[in-house]
C-alpha cells in the first residue's frame, strides 16, 4: 500500500510537468503581452525602447527555453515569482483570495451533500413513483440551470422583497462569521444546488443497486427494523460512488467558479484567473493552472485512498 | 398473468410498426421524459430555422425611444438597454446556442472517438502516450481549460467552438477507448486483419459501427454541456460578441445592472437557456438508458 501511495506521488509530477509546458506554451503563443496592455490601458504613446526595456525587467526578451527553465527553477525551490501586472508575489496574489475560494468550494459541498443523499435515498425508495420523477426533475433542472443565472435571480429576489443585497466585501470567517456567512451562503447555494445534482442521482442508482443485494434480504429476513437495514446495511454500503462523485465536484469548485465568482463579484480563484488571462500576466497564469491543476489530481488521489480505506475489497497495486 | 399478455401485444405491436416513426412512438411510449425533451429539441430547431419569419422584430434594431420598456402587446419579453426586442433576440439566440452546441459535441465526440478507437486499436506505446496526453488535459475543470483555449485563440463564435470542443475531446476518447478495448479482439476484427485490410479500414469499417452506442451517449451529453459552456463563456464576455444574439451575452452587464428596473431582461434568456439544456439533459439520459443496458438500474 505504502508503495502504491509513493508511486501515484511521484506519477503526479510528469503529469505537472506537463501541464506547465501546455501552459507555458499556450500563453505564449496567445497574441499581446503584459508589457503591451499596460500602455495600452494608459493611452500614452510609448516608444519601441521603453516597451523593450520593460520586456527586459520582466525577463521576457530572453529565449523560450530560458524562461521556462527559470520558472521551473523557481518553483523547485518554492519561489513562484511575482506578478507581471501588479508586481508582487504571486503566492500573496492567490493567498488572499484562496481563502475565499476554499470556503465557498467547501459550502457548496456541504449544500450538495445535505440535498442529494436524503434525496437521492428517497427517490430510490420511491423508485418509478411521483415522488422519484420529482427528484428527478428537480436534480436535472438544477444541471440545466446556469448557476451564474441562479445568482441573478437571487440577488434580484434579495433586492425586490427585501430591498437587501448581499454585502460585497469580504469578510474573513474568522474576523466577523456572521457578516461572512451572510455573504457566502447565497452563492454557495446556488453552486450547491447544482453540484447535487449529479450526485443526487448517483446515490438514486448506488442505493437502488445495494436494495437488491442478498444480504439486505437478508437483514430484512431475519426481521431488523426498516429503518436500520436502510441506514446499517443499504445507506452505508451505497456511499461508495457518491463519495467519488462529491470528491471530484470539490475538486472542480476550488478552480471552476469562474462565473459565479463573477456574478456575486467575489474576489476569488476564478475571478483572478479570468482577470491575470485579460492582462496577459504569464506568472500569475501559470502558477493558478499549475495549482488548480494539481488540486484537482490530489483530490482525485484522496478520493482513491479513501475509497480503499472504505471498502477493503478494493486493494490497489 | 395480464403482465404477460400486455408484453406479448406489445411485441407484436413494435414487431409490426418498423421504420423510423415505429422507433420513436415507442420511444415516446416507454420514456415520456426523454420524449419530452425531444419535443422542446424540436420546437427549439423549428424557432431557429424559422427566425426570420416569426420574429415580430429585427434582433438587431435598438429603437432608443423604447429602452427597458416591460412586457406588453408589441414586445412580450419587453426590451433591453438598447430597446432590442428581447422576444426577438431570444427566438435569434436559439441559433448560436444550437449552432455551437452541435458543431462543438459532434466535433468533440467525434475526434475523441477517433483518438480512442486509434489508441485502442493499436496499444501499446500508442495507446500510453495518447492515454498520458488525454489524462494531461483531463487534469483542469471544464471552463479553465476552455478559457486558456479562449486566451489563445481570441473571442468570436468560431473560437468558442474550439474552446468548447478541445476539452470534451478527451472525455470522449476516454469512454470510446474502454469500450473499444475488448473490441480489439474480437473474432470479426482478427478476421479483418488476417484479410490484410489496411488498418484505417479496420478502424472505421469495423470497429467504429461497434462504439455507436458510447459514442452517441456522450454526444448528446455533451450538447446541454456546451450549450451551457457557450452561455458561460459568453456571460463572461469571451464568448460570442455583440451584437451577435446569445442568451448567454444577454445576461450579461445590462441585464445585471438594471436587474431591478427590467428583470424581464435576466429572466427569459435564462429559462431560454435552462430550459434547452433541460431538454438536451433529458433526452440524452433516455437515450443513454435506451442505448446501454448494462447502465440501466432496473
Amino acid at each position: 500500500m505504502r508503495q502504491y501511495i509513493l508511486k501515484r506521488l511521484l506519477l503526479m509530477i510528469p503529469t505537472l510537468l506537463g501541464v506547465a509546458v501546455l501552459v507555458f506554451v499556450a500563453l505564449r503563443v496567445a497574441p499581446g503581452d503584459v508589457v503591451e496592455l499596460k500602455y495600452a490601458g494608459t493611452g500614452t504613446y510609448a516608444p519601441k525602447e521603453a516597451l523593450d526595456r520593460e520586456r527586459a525587467q520582466l525577463g521576457l526578451d530572453k529565449p523560450l527555453w530560458h524562461q521556462f527553465i527559470s520558472w521551473m527553477w523557481g518553483i523547485v525551490r518554492f519561489d513562484f515569482g511575482t506578478s507581471m501586472w501588479t508586481g508582487r508575489p504571486v503566492v500573496h496574489e492567490i493567498a488572499i483570495r484562496l481563502e475565499l475560494s476554499l470556503q465557498l468550494a467547501l459550502m457548496a459541498t456541504i449544500v450538495a451533500i445535505l440535498l442529494s443523499i436524503p434525496l437521492g435515498t428517497l427517490a430510490a425508495l420511491k423508485q418509478d413513483t411521483w415522488v422519484d420523477y420529482s427528484v428527478r426533475v428537480f436534480s436535472i433542472a438544477g444541471l440545466a440551470m446556469p448557476s451564474f443565472w441562479l445568482g441573478i435571480l437571487i440577488i434580484l429576489g434579495f433586492l425586490i422583497i427585501f430591498q437587501w443585497l448581499p454585502p460585497l466585501t469580504f469578510t474573513s470567517f474568522w474576523v466577523d462569521p456572521k457578516a461572512n456567512l451572510a455573504q457566502l451562503t447565497w452563492p454557495a447555494l446556488a453552486v450547491g444546488y447544482r453540484y447535487s445534482a449529479v450526485a443526487t442521482r448517483m446515490t438514486r442508482s448506488a442505493v437502488l443497486e445495494v436494495l437488491r443485494e442478498d444480504y439486505i434480504r437478508t437483514a430484512r429476513a431475519k426481521g431488523l427494523w426498516e429503518k436500520v437495514v436502510l441506514v446499517r446495511h443499504a445507506l452505508k454500503n451505497a456511499m461508495l460512488p457518491v463519495i467519488t462523485v462529491i470528491g471530484l465536484e470539490f475538486a472542480f469548485l476550488v478552480g471552476g467558479l469562474v462565473v459565479t465568482e463573477q456574478v456575486f463579484n467575489l474576489n476569488g480563484i476564478g475571478k483572478l484567473f479570468v482577470e491575470s488571462i485579460a492582462q496577459r500576466d504569464y506568472i500569475m497564469v501559470q502558477t493558478l493552472v499549475l495549482l488548480i491543476s494539481f488540486v484537482f489530481i490530489f483530490v482525485n488521489f484522496t478520493v482513491d485512498l479513501f475509497n480503499a480505506w472504505l471498502d477493503p475489497r478494493i486493494r490497489y497495486q | 398473468m395480464a403482465k404477460e399478455i400486455t408484453l406479448i401485444t406489445e411485441n407484436f405491436l413494435v414487431s409490426h410498426m418498423r421504420g423510423w416513426l415505429g422507433v420513436s412512438l415507442r420511444f415516446a411510449r416507454e420514456r415520456p421524459l426523454g420524449a419530452a425533451g425531444a419535443v422542446i429539441i424540436l420546437v427549439m430547431i423549428a424557432a431557429a430555422l424559422l427566425a426570420d419569419v416569426i420574429t415580430p422584430h429585427d434582433p438587431l434594431e435598438t429603437d432608443y425611444a423604447a429602452m427597458l420598456q416591460g412586457p406588453s402587446s408589441g414586445h412580450w419579453f419587453g426590451t433591453d438597454s438598447f430597446g432590442r426586442d428581447v422576444l426577438s433576440r431570444i427566438i435569434y439566440g436559439s441559433r448560436t446556442a444550437l449552432w455551437v452546441g452541435f458543431s462543438s459535441s459532434l466535433l468533440g465526440a467525434t475526434v475523441g472517438a477517433v483518438i480512442g478507437l486509434v489508441s485502442a486499436y493499436f496499444g501499446g506505446r500508442t495507446d500510453l502516450i495518447v492515454q498520458r496526453f488525454m489524462d494531461l488535459l483531463l487534469s483542469f475543470p471544464l471552463i479553465v481549460l476552455a478559457l486558456v483555449v479562449v486566451a489563445v485563440l481570441g473571442i468570436g463564435t468560431s473560437n468558442v467552438i474550439l474552446a468548447i470542443t478541445i476539452p470534451m475531446i478527451p472525455r470522449c476518447a476516454l469512454v470510446v477507448r474502454s469500450s473499444a478495448l475488448s473490441l480489439r479482439q474480437a473474432p470479426f476484427v482478427d478476421a479483418a486483419r488476417a484479410l490484410g485490410f489496411s488498418h484505417r479500414r479496420i478502424i472505421f469499417r469495423h470497429m467504429l459501427p461497434n462504439v455507436m452506442a458510447p459514442y452517441l451517449i456522450m454526444l448528446t451529453a455533451f450538447l446541454g454541456q456546451a450549450i451551457l459552456l457557450e452561455a458561460s463563456l459568453s456571460f463572461l464576455g469571451l464568448g460570442v460578441t455583440e451584437p451577435t444574439a446569445a442568451w448567454g451575452l444577454m445576461l450579461r452587464g445590462a441585464a445585471v445592472e438594471f436587474a431591478e428596473r427590467a428583470p424581464w431582461m435576466a429572466i427569459f434568456p435564462g429559462i431560454a437557456i435552462s430550459l434547452s439544456v433541460f431538454a438536451f439533459n433529458l433526452l440524452g439520459d433516455s437515450l443513454r438508458d435506451a442505448l446501454d443496458p448494462k447502465l440501466r438500474v432496473s
